[in-house]
């Protein structure tokens, strides 16, 4: 049965019930035991695919080496022919010849190690892909239990502060109301705000002899006698 | 990361938020430690974060099921499975009789990622409400 399965029966079957496991603990133990083990063989097939690679990489450069000889005592044979040098030729045909064999089995080294080095490419691969699919598996059955025991510790928390969670619409409403009241009290921030710079400019102005003159005593005085004449 | 480093740097922004939201944080403690966030002028949506292996779960509850209209949960259901993935890095699920929304985190997430997760979480929980609101008693 997939993980997804036993996580979905168990909280269909009533595990969702404080105390009650998904996946009991000692499963878990085992598993994380499994990943582990996992992870060990992991690193050591890494540790034989870095071996193997140098073992290839020695083996090409001596196939090299060796094409390359070849190609140089051919041309030598070549040239002893063209003087008429026949026994000159004869031994450099035999070199040539001891350098091929040696060169087969110098190809069919690296052949092997070339295969083996891909095969524990894709044994890494695939135990990397194994490792990663258990730490998964075993983070849903984690998570699961933990948003359990979370609940639970959430529940007992509400119902000995005796405080409970409130139906969605009326907390929606509150938390509308309390934005309300905020926005509210920064329209009237603003209107307030509004009002004292009114104040202060209607206060410039005066002082600047514009607008309406105050009743200064001067200007009382310029009244009466004006009434006077 | 675990709930106490969450509270302490939610703690200590204060009114310097990147979100503009003034966290309060309450451990609430347990068999697995939990975080109860709440927004200031928004205590009635609080956010509960824990801390797994490998995770850090951020979850609000919105309603029970007895608060959904018996013959609207289906149209329900539908309509918040379409709304997942628009919605910003929070999910829905259910815990027991209860509807939630949530985000997960990386275990290696910064706190301003967490800060702005529950800024998130919370804008959307409010926004949901009002829009599924229709299905509600």
């Amino acid at each position: 049965m997939s993980i997804f399965k036993k996580i979905m029966t168990a909280i269909r079957g009533g595990a969702s019930e404080v105390g009650e496991a998904i996946v009991d603990s000692n499963a878990t133990r085992i598993f994380e035991q499994e990943i582990r083990d996992s992870e060990n063989h992991l690193t050591k097939a890494k540790r034989d695919l870095t071996g193997v690679m140098a073992q290839q990489m020695a083996a090409s450069r001596d196939v090299d080496r060796l094409k390359r000889e070849v190609t140089e005592h051919e041309g030598y044979a070549v040239q002893a022919l063209e003087k008429g040098d026949e026994t000159l030729a004869l031994a450099v045909a035999e070199k040539i010849s001891t350098l091929e064999s040696e060169l087969s089995a110098q190809q069919q080294a690296l052949d092997s190690f070339s295969g083996n080095a891909d095969r524990l490419k894709e044994l890494v691969k695939k135990s990397e892909r194994q490792v990663s699919e258990y730490k998964r598996q075993l983070s849903m059955v984690k998570t699961t239990e933990s948003v359990q025991k979370a609940t639970s510790a959430i529940t007992d928390n509400f119902s000995s502060s005796n405080s409970k969670l409130l139906n969605a619409k009326d907390s929606l409403e509150r938390i509308k109301a309390k934005q309300q009241k905020f926005d509210d009290r920064m329209k009237a921030a603003e209107l307030l705000e509004s009002e004292n710079s009114d104040n202060s400019l209607e206060a410039q102005l005066k002082e600047a002899g514009i607008g309406a003159s105050s009743n200064s005593a001067n200007s009382v005085l310029d009244r009466l006698k004006a009434k006077q004449k | 990361m675990n709930i106490h480093n969450i509270a302490n740097h939610l703690n200590a922004l204060a009114d310097n938020s990147d979100t503009g939201m003034v966290f309060d944080c309450q451990p609430i403690s347990g068999e697995v430690d939990v975080l109860q966030v709440t927004v200031i002028d928004r205590e009635e949506l609080p956010i509960f974060v824990s801390v797994t292996d490998d995770q850090i779960l951020c979850i609000t509850y919105l309603w029970g099921s007895e608060e959904v209209k018996s013959d609207r949960v289906h149209e329900m259901h539908e309509s918040m499975l379409e709304m997942n993935i628009p919605m910003p890095l929070s999910s829905f699920s259910k815990i027991g009789d209860k509807y939630v929304i949530f985000g997960a985190l990386s275990i290696n997430s910064t706190f301003s990622d967490i800060e702005h997760e529950l800024g998130v979480l919370n804008n959307n929980a409010i926004e949901i409400i009002d829009d599924m609101s229709d299905y509600l008693i």
